[in-house]
């Protein structure tokens, strides 16, 4: 498979994505003509009240959910065009996309660690070196001393770090973030939110962080936000 | 990374109990089996250990197992009067219940032509073969007897002089080894005014019979008892065992004697055949059904557990196929937890049914194909009660994970 990394400037572009739900009498338009760019190394916040569609655009974006209409690309990849798949999404995803969502989302019955070394083997590492990897992100971000805990044995925050490590595991070109400091504090979810700037910069990647978190979005290269599933650009804020 | 064992190990207490439970369903689908093959060995023990080449039974029966055979003692000498019989030996066999230190004793009587036959095909395990005509016996161990031990069966007292292992009969009755006459003393002990009174009819209407005034010495035979009267006397034998001589036609030999009109004769094979297909078969099926029924319980009950499980997992499943795992990856975590329940479950049934079945009061016998056959009825169940739970996981969409 091409790499998605040296071929093309975008990171992500969608071209006007449309997502309906239903029909008829009881068809709801989730999202309408949504269209972004975003470069490599670039860090875009998608700011919007519940239920205005950001949710529907990063499903889309990261090949879980596919639009009623427009065209996702990915690295320069052509990934939906419409409802119609244009690549093997599945591989797609472990390659290129990493997430992260509000809720940590970690798999019960692994450790710590052994829910980063699960994303680099499931993309072809042995064991040994997905375990080595996987230590080193843990330290990178903090919580090394805990790569032996299950979840459950985890605050919040050191769930949502181990979650940012997997998402980092396979150094993806797009990195999508759904309310990422939704369960932290306000100083853990700032040094998050600059950890997702520092890995856009460092690994040239695309990232879109979804945010109602107003006080760190000097952060952000672009924002954009969503009403009614419609999406507009706004500059960011002076850093 | 093995997720199924990342996975059991998070619930092994649920995942340990769950295996258990398959575990002792096994051993009673083992166990059937394993009585099945128990009551087969029983009833083909005796035709299998005993050295006959034809069977003589009384005419038009299944005996002297499947049904009740009765021929005369003299047909011991008119078999070994035809060409190419070697050997001919009584052959007694009878079941006797008796009360023995406040326990009901069973014993299956088996009548060796002594000293033609001392038992020594019999497995001994202790003690000797019959040395003398009288008052020996050789017991099986499931009777209870020890060596040197006495009993006391009719009016005569036997001591246990030999000790066998495994000899039971068709019912799972410990077989006790006699020489004919006492065997046969044990079949017809009568009380003592039964015979008095049995005597003096027969006086009475030898009295009344021409017969008895002409010729009077036939009122003293009608004193003796009557078993020394061939005339008078009821058959007494179960049936007769020949051995065809070295050379001998044995098909020649049964056609010889299946022309007389009294007697039916059987090979070893034929009487095999008679005990399977006759006594056996109806349990074999019986058994047979309940042994299916019970493995499809267990498979659905493995299918059940196994849907349970996923159903539990169904948000990793999502998050995996979120983070790209192929579905090979996840039906293998789905799978690789059916194969190991079902193995581990197998394991479970065979090491408690080693403990467990000897208890039971007839043989269970494990035989190596039937474990064999058991273990891949349980590695396809495996497979398929993991299919509900895979059909499952394969319709999760990853969109699962984010809510």
């Amino acid at each position: 498979m091409s790499s998605p990394k040296t071929q093309n400037p975008f990171a992500i572009e969608t071209q006007e994505l449309t997502k309906v739900y239903g029909s008829g009498n009881t068809e709801v338009i989730a999202m309408r003509d949504a269209s972004m760019q975003v470069r490599r190394g670039e860090v875009v916040a998608l700011l919007g009240p519940s239920g205005s569609g950001k949710s529907t655009f990063l499903t889309a974006v990261g090949l879980i959910n596919p639009p009623t209409s427009g065209r996702v690309f990915i690295g320069g990849q052509l990934t939906f065009e419409g409802p119609r798949a244009r690549t093997n999404l599945r591989t797609y995803r472990r390659q290129h996309i990493g997430f992260v969502f509000q809720k940590s989302n970690l798999i019960p019955f692994l450790t710590a660690i052994e829910n980063v070394q699960i994303a680099l083997e499931l993309n072809g590492q042995t064991s040994a070196a997905a375990r080595r990897r996987a230590l080193e992100l843990l330290d990178y971000l903090g919580v090394a001393d805990r790569a032996d805990n299950r979840p459950s044995m985890l605050s919040g925050g050191q769930q949502q770090r181990v979650a940012v490590a997997r998402a980092l595991a396979n150094q993806p070109s797009v990195v999508l973030a759904d309310e990422p400091t939704a369960a932290l504090d306000s100083h853990r979810g700032r040094q998050v939110m600059e950890l997702f700037a520092q890995v856009a910069h460092e690994q040239s990647a695309g990232v879109i962080v979804v945010t109602h978190d107003q006080r760190a979005l000097d952060i952000f290269d672009t924002i954009y936000e969503m009403e009614d599933g419609l999406m507009r650009k706004r500059q960011p804020q002076t850093k | 990374m093995n997720l199924a064992s990342k996975d059991i190990r998070h619930n092994l207490g649920r995942f340990a109990l769950t295996t258990f439970g398959i575990g002792m369903l096994l051993m009673v689908v083992m166990g059937m089996g394993g009585i099945y093959r128990g009551i087969e060995e029983d009833a083909t023990l005796l035709v299998d250990r005993i050295d006959a080449d034809l069977w003589v039974v009384q005419r038009n029966t299944k005996g002297p197992f499947a049904e009740v055979s009765r021929v005369p003692r003299n047909l011991v000498d008119r078999v070994l009067a035809v060409p190419g019989v070697g050997t001919s030996r009584e052959f007694v066999y009878h079941t006797i219940q008796r009360e023995r230190g406040g326990k009901l004793l069973r014993i299956a009587v088996l009548g060796l032509s002594w000293p033609t036959d001392k038992g020594e095909w019999s497995p001994l395990i202790a003690g000797r073969t019959l040395a003398k005509n009288h008052f020996e016996m050789i017991v099986d161990e499931s009777l209870g007897i020890h060596l040197g031990e006495t009993i006391k069966l009719g009016k005569d007292t036997y001591t246990a002089v030999g000790m066998t292992r495994g000899m039971l009969s068709l019912n799972g009755d410990g077989l006790a080894l006699f020489t004919t006459s006492d065997a046969l003393a044990i079949q017809f002990d009568t009380p003592g005014e039964a015979v008095r009174l049995e005597r003096a009819a027969r006086e009475a209407r030898g009295e009344r019979s021409e017969l008895a005034v002409q010729q009077p010495t036939l009122l003293e035979q009608a004193l003796k008892p009557s078993a020394d009267l061939p005339a008078i006397a009821p058959p007494q034998l179960s049936a007769v065992m020949v051995g065809v001589a070295a050379g001998a036609d044995a098909s020649r030999v049964a056609d010889t004697i299946n022309g007389w009109g009294d007697v039916s004769v059987y090979t070893r094979h034929g009487q095999r055949e008679l005990l399977i297909k006759g006594l056996v078969d109806k349990v074999r099926r019986q058994i047979g059904l309940f042994r299916i029924l019970l493995t499809i319980i267990a498979g659905i009950i493995m299918a059940l557990i196994l849907y349970t499980l996923t159903l539990d997992k169904i948000h990793s499943i999502a998050l995996l196929k979120l983070i790209g795992a192929p579905n090979a990856v996840i039906m293998g975590l789905i799978m690789q937890q059916a194969l190991v329940l079902g193995v581990l479950g197998f394991g479970i049934a065979y090491l408690i049914g080693q403990k467990v079945f000897p208890m039971f009061p007839r043989r269970v016998i494990l035989t190596p194909d039937d474990l064999m056959q058991l273990a891949a009825v349980v590695l396809i169940i495996s497979v398929a009660s993991s299919l509900l739970g895979i059909w499952k996981a394969m319709r999760v969409s990853p969109n699962e994970a984010l809510s």
